[in-house]
């Protein structure tokens, strides 16, 4: 059992009561709401003619539906379905006086984007959503967790979930980051290494040298995916990096009110006896950036690898799924995944779409052009990473570079817009999850990766290492080295 | 609603074979575009059981209608956190669940939904599934209780979640009703938190 953590602490601070069923009630301090999985639960409340407990702890905001065309963003929306769910949404959060950043409000986006780009999201608080993503806020040190539709009626309907307490792994990530390697090749890594169900039963605490040195937006792609990794929740203790990122912002108090939130964000963090029921240690040194072979987001390798042989692992499962793997995407074992075809590139999302996501990838686009027949698409996660990236300039490198620069959304991630592959088109794609039938066709093939990688396969019209962009010095792989190796 | 004690569930069984089944797969995304449950069983799985042309292949769903109890392998389930898999998989007729192992937020949907999640061994659920197939007619029944799935002459001592069984058991899945008798608590607990009063 662990002790002291900032997982207990947080628990210990928002816990209710136990429950008769042997859960706990934890209180809910953030609450984000969409329009997907909520009109459901706030319909059944509607049912019960139950009041919202807490309107001033939840925010909602559209993303899943939100069309990332400006031409389509005129209500009522065009597609008949998504103006019903937003339509929906506006009326059930007016109802209950939630806040709610609509398209006009110049705030819209990914909740996993806005929520922490205001503020909102804070150390030490349990912060929920109808989303398996909400591990993300887990960067500020609070617990991030997903939940389903009958859990919001219940936040709804009274502030709390019923929970149980999860064991605590610490990973420690050693080492520094090479040129040309980010926050998501580390979480890739991390899945790599211990698997897409390594993390059940577990909260994921990351820490260690390579983490502290990320900044919040690393941070929160990393815990961003913790979820990928079979983890409920991950977060990350509190550091000067969080509270610098913080001050300032739209729903931080100032002043004398942000020391004392600040005393209560130092008191919650992991303590130097901090009893952990696991801890692993993942090397970061001389690692090279990381792309997806296969149809699960543990089905991953670092560039310099050839794609593994489904002999090559040990559980049945493993085995069976790496075959399925290589037939879907059309892959041979032994092969490297550079110059693997790409039709379409894909930059955003609740991991990848912030606005140092769009820098590092412009730095590869200046002066440089999308390949022929490449569909490239740029899609902030918010509507003020939009703003912010248009005040430096960035849209316009990626319009020159032949990309369309959209509004904010889900968009390609999970295609519920009008964003979607096309038959078995190949995708580089900065999100989280590379599940058959996930990016809108059921034979679209996806290829996670970090943006500059995917900014550098929208250049190449193939999977490149984009290191090869950056200065001379920096160590690059290409297919033949892969290959040679293999052989 | 609140009252409902699940004690046993049964009927004949469906096989749905395959690790790691993620819920885009259950239900896939484009179909949660309503703002109602009531239609998702004709999506559950809706691009596995359909080939090229659109129309019904051998998928199991499609050769077991009618079935209650579904049997799947490992970590069924996985990915997103939409209760529309599980909403779709009640509403197709699915009583009670047996697998390897869960996904947790599936699991934790199937109690919010009053559906017994079994888990069992590799060997156990496998020696289900086959059995299925052979007997697409046969009863199953899964005892919330005892933690046994029994079927034909086998009776498999499975595992059920401890606060699962609980709460099916005693009725008390409902956790609004659960909590909301705690509301006094609530604020108690609310009012102590600085970022919370601080509003
Ligand atoms: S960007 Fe993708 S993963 Fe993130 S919330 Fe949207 S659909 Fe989910």
């Amino acid at each position: 059992m662990s002790e002291n953590t900032l997982y207990d602490n947080v628990w210990e601070n928002h816990k209710v009561t136990e429950l008769p069923n042997g859960q706990d009630q934890l209180f809910i301090g953030l609450h984000l709401i969409h329009e997907v999985t909520s009109p459901q639960a706030f319909a059944m409340l509607r049912e019960r003619e139950i009041d919202i407990a807490f309107p001033e702890r939840n925010f909602a905001t559209t993303d899943h539906i939100a069309p990332t065309e400006e031409a389509k963003r005129d209500r009522p929306l065009q597609d008949e379905e998504a103006e019903e769910m937003l339509s929906a949404l506006e009326r059930n959060v007016s109802e209950a006086g939630i806040t709610f950043f609509g398209f006009e409000s110049g705030k819209q986006g990914i909740t996993h984007v806005v929520a922490p780009e205001l503020g909102l999201s804070q150390p030490g608080m349990t912060v929920a959503c109808g989303d398996s993503h909400t591990a993300t806020h887990g960067a500020f040190g609070s617990i991030g967790v997903g939940v389903g539709t009958s859990q919001i009626r219940d936040i709804l309907a009274t502030g709390c979930i019923a929970a149980d307490k999860q064991k605590v792994r610490r990973i420690n990530v050693e080492g520094s980051l090479g040129e040309g390697v980010y926050a998501k090749d580390i979480i890739m890594k991390i899945i790599k290494d211990l698997g897409v169900d390594g993390g059940v039963g577990h909260v994921y605490e990351y820490g260690g040298p390579a983490i502290e040195a990320l900044d919040m937006e690393g941070r929160l792609a990393v815990c961003n995916m913790s979820i990928e990794g079979g983890a409920r929740a991950g977060y990350i203790n509190p550091d000067q990096t969080t509270y610098d990122y913080l001050e300032g912002r739209e729903y931080v108090p100032e002043g004398e009110e942000f020391e004392e939130l600040k005393k209560y964000w130092e008191s919650i963090s992991s303590g130097a006896d901090a009893v952990y029921d696991d801890e692993v240690t993942i090397d970061m040194n001389d690692v090279d950036p990381l792309v997806t072979w296969g149809i699960n987001p543990g089905q991953v390798i670092e560039v310099s690898e050839p794609i593994p042989a489904p002999e090559d692992f040990e559980s049945r499962t493993d085995r069976e799924a790496a075959e399925q793997a290589l037939e879907h995407m059309n892959l041979e074992a032994g092969d490297s995944m550079l110059g693997y075809d790409v039709d379409v590139a894909f930059l955003g999302t609740c991991t990848n779409g912030r606005v140092s996501d769009f820098k590092i990838a412009a730095d590869i686009l200046e002066g440089r052009q999308v390949a022929d027949g490449v569909r490239a698409l740029a899609v902030p996660g918010s509507e003020t990473v939009r703003q912010r990236c248009e005040e430096l300039g960035i849209d316009e490198t990626f319009i020159e570079a032949g990309f369309q620069w959209r509004r904010a959304g889900c968009s390609m991630c999970l295609a519920m817009n009008d964003d979607s592959l096309e038959g078995d088109e190949v995708c580089a794609s900065s999100s989280n999850r590379n599940f058959i039938g996930r990016q809108g066709s059921k034979e679209g093939r996806t290829v996670l990766m970090s943006p500059a990688m995917v900014a550098a396969a929208a250049v190449e019209g193939e999977v490149t290492d984009a290191r090869r962009f950056f200065d001379e010095e920096t160590p690059t792989v290409t297919a033949n080295d892969v290959e040679e190796v293999a052989d | 609603m609140s009252e409902n004690h699940i004690t046993e569930v049964g009927g004949t069984g469906v096989p749905i074979p395959g690790d790691d089944i993620d819920t885009d797969q259950i239900l896939p995304a484009r179909f949660m575009k309503e703002v109602t449950f009531d239609n998702m069983a004709d999506y559950l799985f809706y691009d596995a059981r359909r080939d090229a042309d659109g129309e019904f292949n051998d998928h199991p769903l499609n050769r077991f209608e009618g079935a209650s109890i579904a049997v799947v392998n490992t970590n069924f389930g996985c990915g997103s956190s939409r209760e529309h898999a599980p909403q779709a998989m009640m509403r197709w007729g699915v009583d009670g669940v047996v697998g390897e192992s869960f996904a947790e937020i599936f699991a934790d949907n199937c109690k919010s939904l009053g559906i017994p999640a079994v888990t069992a061994s590799h060997e156990e659920v496998t020696h289900l599934q086959e059995w299925i197939e052979d007997n697409p007619d046969g009863e199953i029944e899964i005892d919330v209780e005892e933690e046994t799935v029994t079927y034909g002459e086998n009776v498999i001592e499975g595992e059920i979640d401890d606060a699962m069984k609980e709460a099916l058991v005693d009725g008390i899945w409902d956790t609004t009703t659960l909590m909301y008798s705690n509301l006094s608590k609530v604020e108690e607990t609310a009012g102590k938190l600085p970022y919370v009063t601080s509003d």
